[in-house]
């Protein structure tokens, strides 16, 4: 109060009235009570209101306490809120009450109010914790600063009754605090507790655990090397104890998980110091409402080894609800927290779906029920150069708009379909794009049926009739096939999109990069993706901007021996790598390397074959094969790679220590008219001699980034050159590697270019669509 | 045709090459015109052009295969073939030797089949403009009555069943054509189906949908069926039969077994609890023993073909444009 107090005391004297418009994330997060209560201090009169703008409030008082009033607005905003701006116009005439009150909101308005899922805030750990609450030891507590939102809700308007939360009638005392504006639990829709709210048990193969503290039990259970399901806020995870090799390695043969990294959850940041080092960057990310799992770097004691073999990081999490605190409290170790599934299928998210699936893993089951309505995976986060990263952005991320350029405020409302893998889908309207969480590989039936179930809630959510619809050029893309279904039923313009003109876009349409320029160069090393060309690309450097691009440079195309095949089987592009790169006599050049042990007992006369008469065979630029074959050489994961990515991943792992020491390996550029091929053989040619004469893997892995990385730098200085481009954007799925993007970043950077690296959306097909849709909303226009 | 141009000669030792083989009462009569009279009942009639490159392949050659193509085509409606028609598109210059052959081939597959040729014709090209042999057949059947076989009758809750093991005429042809080396020759399943069928028809006069998975495999064929009678399959991966060395070969090349072409095999639809007939049915006709019931159609406004996989997964089994084209990034 004294801020009132002193405030009042500057009063000018003078009472005017103001209409102030609040754009941004203002719905659904406790904002209007916020205004309220503001109001209400400042003595003002008028009304505050929710409509399809924003939040707009009509006030009338002292102007210097208006003018303070409206900087208190932002500055003390609500945890979930975000303020994209405040404007204000006078209002003539006088107030019709003295009072200050929340409005109905408009009618017919799209009030959205869906915002991500928020960590557990401060105010209610406190209660949860706090033996004299009536949340003591709740695990479902929440409030306007915290909670669930998207994970619970089945459709629009958002409130209590059309969310999983709507068969939980509120008592009085809930009831009370939700209609109470000066309560923090004022239209908190999820609002609960014990004597109303869901409730917890333990399950295990015989039926209800009978003990006063499930919570407890699991964690006991635990502690003492079991595996237990738990259903949290986005799908069922499974859990083990994460310092005990036995349960770890347990787990993973259970769910018949090989080297995947598991995630891990500690119960606060300085459990979490014992076993990495964190920096401040690193611990705000932990701590955010979003609760990312963040990579750390292994420091301190060790976890169980097999938590994540093969690498120097692991991902580490906070509790972000009230159950997990309590687990992790009573648990007193890290736990894995990885997801409740086998293998690759999306983690379960239903009661009895889980005691069916997870039967063969699980030893206990921590149930609840409250009905998890969206599938949430855990998002996935690292601090890098030049800030944070998104490489799985869904849990506490998605839905949150993310606000484009000016330009795209006028342009026609675009649906774009996404990618195959770690598919998304993203809406474009009003300036903002939202991208859907992070869904998965479409091929899987369970995930094909969530994109299309997430697809109809997000258009219902936020009132969206797509006029254009954005897709792959693939042909067989099942995003591709649903969006081109998508555009004839809804009488909808299709727009395709080159797969790597995307990454290149969404890189620059998450910077708020405006239209006009199209002479921005984009370096997208990548997996695969279909070129404009009919071929398969993969290792580009593209000349252009949304409008349009060109193929400045690409990495000479090698066969990929099996097509899909040659992504599971990273031998199979060594066999391709070194046909290409030597010719016939590319077994004398390995003669007795270990690269040559890796091969000896692979059919490579069949893979030669396949290569050389083109049978399954499809050439392609990827960049991503170009790692699984030089990672095979130095014999890493050969014959089959577990996960995608795997091989790359834990070459990086290996290189990190030599990078120091490393020159870069050669390449060779050749320039035919417009466009430059970047050829590996140079390459090759010096590592099979350093694989001759014995040198470490390490070094030679690292030779390898450092060569990848100048041979691009270079050749990108080169186009710059004769384009006058300025800005560089680094994208695709290969750019998670961070020697790689680090190295491209500082060259460049130092060369005075503008360097974007993704940040808020994947660098990989999780970023996709939001390309599409904002290549898609320009092509449109035309 | 080491006799030279497109002349008189040729023609006649043609024409002597198919009376002499392919010869029976119809054909014989010599005219232009086959003429003969049909039974009672609604008749069917297929056409199809067969190239294929190579044109002798383990287990078949283009002769053949033009019979029990068209054949199958006229057997997938729930038809008894009657009669056959042949014409063939010749390159000049193609081996006399080789064309007796096909020829040869395809009287030997007709008489098999208890179908005869009745009537045909033959041109020859210019060397350049034709790539060896052509053939395009045309088959005649009748259906009988009370058999109502067509992809829109597929239904939910029927069940799908497939006559034997997928793939082997795609990887025996791949494999002749690229000169591929697996550990045993991988033969083409061509076969003539109408058998089977009748078997099949006089078991389960219900049958709902027959359907050979030629191009395409059987991942197209029941997209096609999915999409045409607007209803979803879910199959087990585990229950559909395949050759150990064809899984092997499929899995070398990077290959879905899936989508690979059969030449002797069918899908069919029935309703649940005829399945098990119509499966001993199956399974007691020559080309039906390892027949098995591979799925059941669901109700599924989005048209999908799911798979259960090994680890208790379930994939969508979509529908290509093209070529087997890599998808993963
Ligand atoms: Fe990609
Ligand atoms: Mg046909
Ligand atoms: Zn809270
Ligand atoms: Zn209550």
């Amino acid at each position: 109060m004294s801020r009132v107090h002193s405030a009042l005391t500057n009063a000018s004297g003078r009472t005017v009235g103001r209409r102030i418009r609040v754009r941004g994330l203002v719905q659904g997060v406790g904002f209007r009570p916020h205004v309220w209560r503001l109001a209400r201090e400042a003595g003002l009169a008028g009304h505050v209101l929710n409509d399809g703008a924003g939040v707009e409030i009509e006030a009338w008082g002292d102007e210097v306490l208006l003018d303070a009033f409206m900087e208190r607005l932002e500055a003390e905003a609500p945890p979930l809120a975000r303020i994209d701006g405040i404007g204000h116009e006078r209002l003539e005439g006088a107030p019709q009450i003295a009072e200050f009150s929340i409005a109905e909101s408009a009618e017919g308005v799209v009030s959205t109010g869906v915002v991500p899922d928020a960590a557990t805030c401060p105010q209610c750990l406190a209660e949860v914790m706090a033996p004299a609450d009536r949340r003591y030891g709740y695990a479902f507590t929440n409030c306007t600063h915290c909670g669930p939102r998207l994970s619970i809700v089945r459709a629009i308007p958002y409130d209590r009754a059309s969310t999983s939360m709507a068969v939980f009638e509120m008592c009085p005392d809930c009831a009370r605090e939700y209609a109470d504006p000066a309560d923090r639990r004022f239209h908190a829709q999820p609002n609960a507790c014990p004597t109303c709210g869901p409730n917890v048990w333990l399950e295990d193969v015989s039926g209800i655990v009978d003990c006063t503290d499930p919570i407890a039990e699991t964690a006991a259970r635990l502690k003492a090397g079991g595996i237990a399901a738990i259903k949290g806020i986005g799908g069922f995870h499974l859990a083990c104890d994460a310092t005990s090799e036995d349960a770890v390695a347990e787990l993973r043969n259970r769910k018949r998980r090989g080297a995947k990294p598991l995630a891990v959850m500690a119960k606060d940041t300085s459990q979490i110091r014992r076993f990495c080092a964190v920096t401040e960057a690193e611990l705000e990310l932990l701590q955010a409402t979003s609760a990312p799992i963040v990579l750390l770097p292994k420091s301190g004691e060790p976890l169980a080894p097999s938590v994540a073999p093969g690498q120097r990081r692991v991902g580490f999490m906070l509790p972000y609800t009230p159950l997990h605190h309590l687990l992790l409290t009573a648990a007193d170790v890290p736990l894995v927290i990885t997801s409740g599934n086998l293998s690759n299928e999306p983690q379960a998210i239903e009661n009895e779906e889980a005691r069916t699936k997870l039967s063969g893993i699980a030893d206990c089951w921590l149930m609840h029920d409250r009905d998890i309505v969206n599938r949430l995976d855990d998002s996935v986060m690292r601090v890098d150069v030049p800030g944070s990263q998104v490489l799985r952005r869904a849990r506490g991320l998605a839905p949150e708009p993310i606000p484009l350029a000016v330009e795209f405020a006028s342009a026609p409302p675009v649906l774009a379909a996404g990618g195959e893998l770690k598919s998304t889908f993203c809406l474009l309207s009003g300036g903002n794009a939202v991208v859907s969480q992070h869904l998965g590989d479409l091929e899987e039936a369970a995930t094909h049926a969530d994109y299309r179930k997430a697809i109809a809630l997000y258009r219902d959510i936020f009132r969206f009739e797509p006029e254009v619809v954005a897709v792959d050029l693939h042909p067989d893309y099942l995003s591709t096939q649903w969006g081109e279904a998508l555009a004839s039923e809804t009488g909808a313009r299709l727009v395709r999109v080159q797969h790597h003109h995307a990454h290149m876009a969404s890189c620059l349409a998450e910077h708020g990069i405006e239209p006009g320029d199209d002479q921005t160069l984009g370096i997208i090393l990548d997996g695969l993706g279909f070129g404009t060309d009919g071929t398969i690309w993969g290792g580009e450097i593209l000349l252009g901007g949304y409008d349009g691009f060109e193929r400045a440079a690409r990495f000479d195309p090698v066969a990929l021996p099996g097509g899909a095949q040659a992504m599971r089987e990273p031998w199979r592009n060594l066999v391709a790598q070194l046909a290409s790169a030597f010719g016939d006599g590319w077994r004398s050049r390995i003669a007795g390397t270990a690269a040559e042990k890796t091969l000896r007992d692979k059919p490579t006369d069949t893979i030669e074959q396949m290569v050389a008469r083109g049978i399954n065979a499809p050439l392609s630029s990827s960049a991503g094969r170009l790692f699984d074959a030089v990672a095979a050489a130095l014999g890493i994961c050969p014959d089959r790679q577990e996960y995608e990515g795997q091989a790359a991943m834990e070459m990086e792992a290996l290189a990190e220590p030599w990078l120091e020491r490393a020159g870069g390996y050669p390449a060779g550029i050749a320039k035919q008219g417009n466009m430059r091929t970047i050829s590996w053989q140079p390459l090759w040619d010096a590592l099979a001699r350093d694989l001759d004469k014995g040198v470490e893997p390490g070094l030679i892995a690292a030779k390898f980034h450092c060569g990848i990385a100048s041979a691009l730098a270079g050749t990108a200085i080169e186009i710059a050159e004769t384009s006058n481009a300025f800005r560089i954007a680094l994208s695709g799925g290969v750019m998670q590697n961070r020697i790689l993007t680090g190295l491209l970043h500082a060259t460049l950077a130092g060369r005075g270019f503008e360097v974007l690296v993704q940040a808020r959306v994947p660098a990989n097909d999780g970023g996709l669509s939001l390309g599409q849709a904002v290549i898609a909303a320009r092509a449109s226009d035309a | 045709m080491t006799h030279g141009g497109g002349g008189r000669a040729m023609a006649d030792l043609i024409r002597d090459l198919f009376r002499r083989h392919l010869h029976n009462p119809i054909l014989d009569q010599g005219n232009d015109a086959a003429l003969f009279s049909v039974p009672e009942g609604r008749l069917v009639m297929s056409t199809d052009g067969h190239v294929i490159s190579p044109i002798f392949f383990p287990g078949g050659d283009i002769g053949s295969l033009a019979v029990h193509g068209t054949l199958n085509d006229v057997a997938m409606s729930g038809a008894r073939p009657l009669y056959l028609t042949a014409g063939f598109i010749l390159e000049e210059g193609y081996p006399l030797a080789d064309l007796e052959r096909i020829v040869m081939s395809m009287a030997r597959a007709a008489k098999e089949a208890g179908v005869p040729v009745v009537t045909g014709d033959t041109k020859v090209v210019e060397k350049g403009k034709g790539d060896g042999v052509f053939i395009t057949t045309t088959g005649l059947g009748v259906v009988p009555e009370g058999v109502h076989v067509s992809a829109e009758r597929a239904a939910p809750g029927q069940a799908i069943l497939l006559s034997g093991t997928i793939g082997d005429h795609g990887v025996a042809i791949l494999s002749k054509r690229e000169n591929l080396e697996f550990e045993t020759e991988i033969l083409s399943d061509s076969a003539a189906l109408h058998g089977l069928v009748a078997e099949m028809v006089a078991a389960v006069p219900g049958i709902a949908v027959l359907r050979d998975p030629t191009r395409g495999g059987v991942a197209a064929t029941l997209n096609e069926i999915a999409r045409t009678a607007n209803v979803g399959m879910i199959l087990d991966e585990a229950a559909i039969p395949m050759k150990p060395d064809v899984s092997a070969a499929c899995e070398l090349l990077g290959l879905d077994p899936l989508y690979v072409a059969n030449e002797g095999k069918l899908l069919a639809l029935c309703a649940a609890e005829d399945a098990d007939r119509l499966l001993e049915a199956m399974r007691g006709h020559p080309l039906g023993a390892e027949a098995a019931i591979i799925g059941t159609v669901t109700e599924d406004p989005a048209n999908l073909v799911q798979m259960k996989t090994g680890f208790g997964g379930t994939r969508v089994v979509d529908w290509l444009a093209g070529e087997q084209l890599p998808r993963i990034c």
